[in-house]
């Protein structure tokens, strides 16, 4: 662990009881994350992104159990840490976005309080600082005449602007990791834009790291330092945001770069790529290369330990030592 | 949210004028008001003497305004039966029954609320079974057995508490607590429900994110939104139980507005039935209208409604 580096996870699992077995949600995943830089978490519904994040915050439910070596977040053992020093720190130290912004904020209450609220419960500040911050980051967050925002409710803004509001909420004690858990995903198109860029700018403003998860690689590829793709609860490929782009090495990486329209590359009127089948089931135990079910490089193999491939930092999970790009590039 | 008030007030006097015409109106309906006050061995003429006597040969709105000028005024005619006002004779019943169905309605509230609350944090837990054992308990026991079974308990076998009569506050107790339990089961259920909805809700998750301690999660955050529909049960109920604690002023004595209206009805006592409606009928419009003005205060959606 390096001087700045603000968050470190090892190995960490998680379990879910499910009907008679266990659904392996997480299995073993690494990361670490200094200050000021942006992961990426990608990966389809249901591949684990959210629940990780979760986990993070110490926000999972009762019934799931989470395991690790190593889970630090600056000095804090976040695997030992009391209830009341992870809500000292959540809101605080840690804040978190989520992605419905329709449904995020609490109907009955301003956004004044709203806002106010995460300051109250962590900082020593009367009410009058409280509201001058949140006129502070509501026009940070690029929301006009923010002064008189204090006083509508939730059911007043459109959904662009109460992403903003989020943010803004999440921003407010300075925290030194931000987690936006899909940020965009329910926002119109042009909106998507515009909270990604004030997203990207907060962070280098304030030094702040930043978890985006998220399943769209357009965002990731505009956004990130660093790419964690995910594939049903494990990491298949991990690295620095340029070389995975540009030499993506896992059979499930390529396989999500060709599902998006590349401007220039993708000719007009061409079939973009799909992957065929479905994620599989994670309950019971779980051995080998969970994509080998719709990967078309699948071999006996696959069913045994994977290694993992690669120089540090751009690392990958697969059994063929080049990732199967040169059997893709026969086929084609 | 004042002039959400003042519409809601409009449409409650509306509401009451209407309910204040068919009540008047359904009188006639169910039968010749001058017969069934003469008797079954009247003659036809006496029968038409007792019309003219009372009016009932006019027409039904000139009747009906007349009625209508002087409740206004406070003035609901003389009691068939006790020769008595009837405005004196339903104001002392009156208190009985709204003390008796304020307790009614704390009592049920103070225990269905926190018990509600209680078992929507752990759903399936032992205080979970318990309230619903409680509210099953309650929805069966028919309240006059109830009421009954605590007599012999409290009176006759430990002689703690009055069974009759409406004397003192310890008068109160059993009546308050029969009364009540019968509105608890539903209170509680809706309590519960709401409360597992919206401790799901994103809204939720945000608070802890946010780093909100689990007091202040429950109470502040989610119990405001989870009551609001509990709100309007408990004016529906506490306009029920005003009306309809006939069974419990029976049991326990109490000669209340409930009680006195089951007797007027008995005897053919039209003034004093029509002026009980009329009365019950404004608690229910009144408490419904509390209950829509508390329940905008609550959520702010609302008020543009």
């Amino acid at each position: 662990m390096t001087e700045d580096t603000l968050l470190e996870v090892r190995n960490l699992t998680l379990d879910i009881p499910a009907g008679g077995g266990t659904l392996h949600a997480v299995r073993g995943i690494d990361f670490d994350l200094k200050r000021g830089e942006t992961l990426s978490i990608v990966g389809e519904s249901g591949s684990g992104k959210s629940l990780t994040s979760l986990a993070l915050m110490g926000l999972l439910g009762n019934s799931i159990k989470r395991s690790a070596d190593v889970m630090r977040f600056d000095d804090i053992d976040l695997l030992t840490a009391s209830r009341k020093t992870m809500r000292s720190l959540r809101g605080n130290r840690m804040a978190m976005i989520f992605q419905e912004p329709m449904t995020s904020l609490n109907p009955a209450y301003t956004i004044g309080d709203q806002l106010m609220e995460a300051l109250l419960l962590h900082r020593r500040v009367g009410r009058a600082k409280a509201r001058e911050r949140a006129v502070e980051l509501l026009e940070k967050v690029g929301i006009t005449s923010a002064g008189s925002r204090l006083g509508q409710y939730p059911h007043q803004l459109s959904g662009g602007l109460r992403q903003r509001v989020m943010i803004a909420m999440a921003l407010m004690c300075e925290p030194d990791l931000l987690i936006a858990d899909e940020p965009t995903t329910a926002l119109d198109v042009t909106i998507q834009a515009q909270i990604l860029r004030l997203l990207v700018e907060l962070t280098r403003e304030m030094n702040m790291a930043m978890i985006l998860i998220t399943h769209d690689l357009g965002v990731v590829a505009r956004v990130a330092d660093k790419v964690a793709v995910m594939y049903a609860g494990e990491l298949v490929e991990t690295g620095p945001a340029r070389p995975v782009f540009a030499r993506p090495s896992h059979p499930y990486t390529r396989g999500l770069l060709r599902c998006i329209p590349q401007p220039g590359k993708t000719a007009r009127g061409a079939d973009l790529g799909t992957i065929p089948g479905i994620v599989p089931s994670l309950i019971g135990d779980v051995t080998g290369c969970a994509f080998r079910t719709r990967c078309a490089h699948a071999q006996p193999t696959c069913r045994k330990q994977i290694p993992v491939r690669g120089e540090v930092p751009h690392q990958f999970r697969c059994v063929h030592a080049d990732g199967a790009i040169s059997a893709e590039r026969e086929t084609a | 949210m004042l002039p959400f008030i003042l519409k809601r007030l409009g449409l409650a006097l509306l509401v009451a004028f209407t309910v204040s015409f068919i009540s008047f109106s359904l009188l006639f309906l169910s039968g010749d008001p001058a017969a069934a006050l003469a008797g079954e061995t009247a003659s036809g003429e006496d029968i038409e003497a007792i019309r003219t006597l009372y009016g009932f040969d006019r027409p039904m709105m000139v009747q009906y305004g007349e009625w209508l000028f002087s409740a206004v005024r406070g003035d609901f005619g003389e009691s068939y039966y006790f020769k008595l006002p009837v405005a004196s004779l339903i104001t002392d019943r009156l208190q009985v029954t709204m003390l008796l169905g304020l307790c009614g309605i704390t009592f049920a509230l103070l225990t269905a609320v926190p018990l509600g609350v209680a078992a929507a944090i752990r759903p399936n837990s032992m205080i979970d079974r318990l309230a619903l054992f409680l509210s099953v308990a309650g929805q069966a026991l028919p309240s006059f057995w109830f009421g009954l079974i605590l007599i012999v308990l409290f009176s006759i076998k430990f002689q703690i508490l009055p069974p009759s009569g409406a004397e003192s506050w310890r008068h109160f107790v059993m009546p308050t607590i029969v009364l009540g339990y019968y509105a608890m089961p539903a209170i509680m259920r809706l309590t519960r429900a709401g409360m597992l909805d919206v401790l799901n809700s994103d809204y939720i998750r945000t608070a802890r994110a946010k780093g909100a301690g689990e007091g202040r999660v429950l109470f502040k955050h989610a119990l405001r939104n989870a009551i609001i529909p509990v709100v309007s049960l408990a004016a529906v109920q506490m306009g029920f139980m005003l009306g309809g604690s006939i069974v419990v002023e029976s049991v326990f004595a109490l000669h209340g507005a409930g009680y006195l209206a089951w007797e007027s009805i008995a005897r053919n006592d039209l003034p004093t039935v029509q002026a009980l409606i009329l009365i019950f009928s404004m608690f229910y419009i009144t408490f419904t209208f509390l209950a829509d003005v508390l329940n905008a205060w609550l959520d702010p959606r609302m008020r543009s409604a």
